[in-house]
């Protein structure tokens, strides 16, 4: 297939495929604010909710916000060496950043299973509901972005769309950015 | 040419199915809408005849039970909003027209393209699916209130409400994909020498309502997924007695919902600005005071929501907010209203059969949006709410949004699409059919609303109470309209296909008009144009004093303005 003509214009000077990745990320921004404004407004009319919170696991979380923050600066650092042009040492650092992915996912299923063993499952009331719901769609986003990450650093790996490192490296921030959020509101306030 | 050309260009389904070309994509979805209309129209007269004629056998029908009653309703609701307004107005003619009339030869995105048409016919077969599964299809309004929603012991659709739910969520997902592509477009591969305010009314349109759509519609993506959990994996956030709200769902649901009606009303808007301006031969009155209007009703749009919660209980102080935005918001409306009125002041008007419609919609939708403002006004509304008078008020806006607009963007553009004229004479016949019997459905639902007739009751001879038989004149008035206006349209079908082998043939520019699109072959070809245009001027030069043509096409060089024989392929 021919690319058409439309695919490499730039009126507005910012490349198409970042000004898309923006439009993806304001769509997610609302996906998510309304999911956690419908949380804080329910928190706020059940002072119970802070009870039900003691149960989660404050260090758990706090590893996970290490291991994904953590995460992020490699996908940063691939970003740059995508930018000089050298696409095994941004795949390299992407897998970095992957594993970092994964190893969140890892410990979030261990948490999980760890809950349920307690008794706390998704029905047991609103905040354990909202808890699974929110972190649960969180985990899909991680998911999906170390599945895109994958494709990109294999391509990465053969010099090829080195752009999209970038791309999937501002996904990935905003990913950070939504757990930023959520672990204060489901771990810390109790 | 080589056998890998030969190899695209055979086989239906690679052309037809699988294109990732931005015209077929728009035709893609103009049928499909067009489908999803005749099925919508079906429901609503199945439903209209249950209430005109209680209790009758309905021919082609059979008898209404009250289940399917209520599953008619919610779906003839669902089905108009999400499969037939939205694609139609956004999608068919977004993708039709975008790359055209900004002058590029495809979607930046072409594949992502055909991705969110699939994406958006399998949210069509789920919506059908759900009819055919056990308990029926769901009927808990389009609106989708919980605790009726929530759980299967008051829906008494245990799949149907579920599969109802997905089919909505994957038609979201489209649009979003659709949204991102369109505004991606628009930002970046405009023609050389388009600069913002050279670009057509109904592409900002289009635009702006992409960008309500994805700014609300989250919110709404997240009350989805509670209200499916609430219906599947037993959470209660929508359960009072497990600490959850029932409200939520109302206030996520009209979050999303309000804007959505301006989402679907700027397209149209857009369409009906275009059409007026070309029929007139008159630059659009105040190009930019529109785009800048159309801007404000998009972030007043995220204002007014709560206006659908006058009766559910919310903070009365609240709802005098509500009531001061719902009122603002009628102001750049009616600015709207008034530029198509002032650009055909002194206009060269020609009734053509796109310009009928749209000068329809002008005086239609305005009784729509007077009505609202009874509505809107939270001491009113407390008696109208949820009467026939807000079903009659919010037709009178959406009828003229997706069927009245859509019908002048579907006669202007037809030769574009097609490369054949539409047949005047039957345009006309039904565009006064379909017009008058409008009017006769919905007028005296306005009467039998302001005398209180509930809109969700299935058999008025059921409650003694609240029968009022001297009403049921009108109500069999309303279905007897209704059935001439479904039959109308078989004209317009007739016409439709008859014209597209046997019409005349249309050349570039039939109506002499000066956006890109009409600079293309009719039909246009994969790629579009011959030679990738450059802009020189606004779209809406008509007129221009001191020119011997009365229009002036945006890819005209300059020079050319003293020797109009020069200048358009279009004149040949």
């Amino acid at each position: 297939m021919n690319k058409p003509i439309a695919t490499t214009r730039s009126a507005s000077g910012i490349p198409t495929g970042r000004l898309a990745v923006w439009w993806v990320i304001a769509s997610e921004i609302v996906i998510f604010g309304g999911l956690l404004g419908s949380y804080v407004m329910h928190r706020i009319g059940h002072p119970e909710f802070g009870d039900y919170a003691a149960n989660t696991n404050t260090w758990i979380g706090a590893f996970n916000t290490l291991v994904l923050l953590t995460s992020s600066l490699s996908a940063v650092l691939a970003h740059q060496a995508a930018e000089r042009g050298d696409g095994k040492r941004a795949a390299k650092l992407l897998r970095l950043t992957m594993l970092g992915g994964l190893t969140f996912a890892c410990v979030k299923a261990a948490e999980w299973t760890m809950e349920i063993g307690h008794g706390f499952v998704l029905s047991t009331n609103a905040f354990w509901s909202f808890y699974y719901t929110a972190a649960g769609l969180h985990a899909l986003h991680v998911i999906a972005g170390v599945v895109i990450m994958g494709i990109v650093a294999a391509d990465a790996a053969k010099g090829r769309e080195l752009q999209r490192v970038e791309l999937i490296g501002l996904y990935w921030h905003f990913v950070d950015v939504v757990w930023i959020f959520l672990f204060p509101l489901l771990y810390i306030a109790k | 040419m080589s056998d890998a050309h030969a190899h695209h260009d055979e086989g239906w389904v690679k052309k037809y199915l699988w294109s990732t070309d931005h015209k077929i994509i728009g035709m893609q979805y103009l049928f499909t809408g067009m489908l999803m209309a005749l099925l919508g129209g079906y429901f609503a007269y199945a439903f209209r005849m249950q209430l005109g004629f209680p209790n009758q056998p309905v021919p082609g029908f059979g008898l209404v039970s009250p289940n399917e009653y209520n599953a008619l309703v919610t779906n003839h609701g669902t089905i108009m909003i999400f499969w037939v307004a939205m694609p139609v107005l956004i999608a068919a003619f977004g993708n039709f027209l975008i790359p055209l009339m900004i002058g590029c030869d495809d979607m930046v995105f072409p594949r992502l393209n055909r991705l969110s048409y699939q994406i958006f016919l399998v949210s069509a077969l789920v919506l059908l699916a759900s009819f055919f599964v056990p308990g029926g299809g769901f009927g808990g309004a389009w609106t989708a209130y919980p605790p009726l929603s929530s759980q299967a012991k008051f829906s008494l659709t245990p799949a149907g409400s579920t599969l109802w739910l997905l089919a909505v969520a994957l038609e979201f997902v489209a649009f979003l994909i659709g949204g991102i592509n369109f505004v991606t477009t628009v930002m970046n591969s405009r023609a050389p020498g388009m600069k913002w305010h050279d670009i057509p009314v109904v592409i900002w349109m289009i635009v702006i309502a992409s960008i309500v759509f994805m700014a609300s519609v989250g919110p709404l993506v997240a009350g989805a997924v509670m209200l499916l959990m609430d219906q599947q994996f037993g959470t209660g956030f929508y359960d009072p007695i497990r600490g959850g709200d029932p409200i939520l769902w109302q206030h996520l649901f009209w979050f999303f919902g309000h804007p959505e009606v301006y989402v679907v009303l700027l397209p149209a808007m857009g369409i009906v600005i275009e059409v007026i301006a070309v029929f007139s031969r008159k630059k659009v009155f105040a190009y930019k005071m529109v785009l800048y209007t159309a801007f404000a009703t998009g972030i007043l749009s995220f204002f007014v929501w709560a206006h659908h919660q006058f009766v559910a209980g919310i903070d009365p102080r609240m709802a005098n907010v509500f009531t001061v935005t719902t009122l603002l918001i009628s102001v750049p409306i009616a600015e709207m209203l008034f530029v198509t009125i002032a650009t055909l002041y002194g206009g060269s008007i020609r009734l053509d059969t796109p310009m009928l419609w749209a000068v329809a919609f002008v005086a239609e939708f305005l009784l729509g949006g007077v009505t609202g403002i009874y509505l809107g006004s939270s001491g009113s509304d407390i008696y109208f709410h949820d009467t026939y008078f807000v079903l009659a008020h919010f037709h009178y806006t959406f009828v003229p949004i997706a069927i009245i607009a859509v019908f002048a963007g579907i006669t202007y553009w037809y030769p574009k699409m097609f490369g054949r004229m539409l047949d005047e004479r039957l345009g006309k016949l039904h565009f006064w059919l379909t017009v008058i019997a409008f009017n006769f459905i919905f007028i005296p639902l306005f009467i039998t609303g302001a005398a209180g007739d509930h809109r969700r009751i299935y058999d008025y001879t059921k409650f003694p109470d609240l029968a009022r038989p001297e009403l049921q004149n009108l109500r069999a008035l309303a279905t007897v309209a209704t059935v001439v206006m479904l039959s109308a349209q078989v004209i317009f079908l007739y016409n439709f296909f008859k014209s597209m082998r046997s019409g005349k043939r249309a050349e570039a520019n039939p109506w002499q008009a000066n956006t890109l699109e009409w600079l293309a072959p009719s039909p246009p070809p994969h790629g579009n144009f011959a030679e990738l245009p450059t802009v020189h001027r606004g779209p809406y030069e008509y007129s221009v004093p001191g020119r011997d043509l009365d229009y002036w096409p945006q890819s005209d060089p300059p020079e050319d303005d003293a020797a109009p024989d020069a200048a358009p392929e279009a004149a040949r």
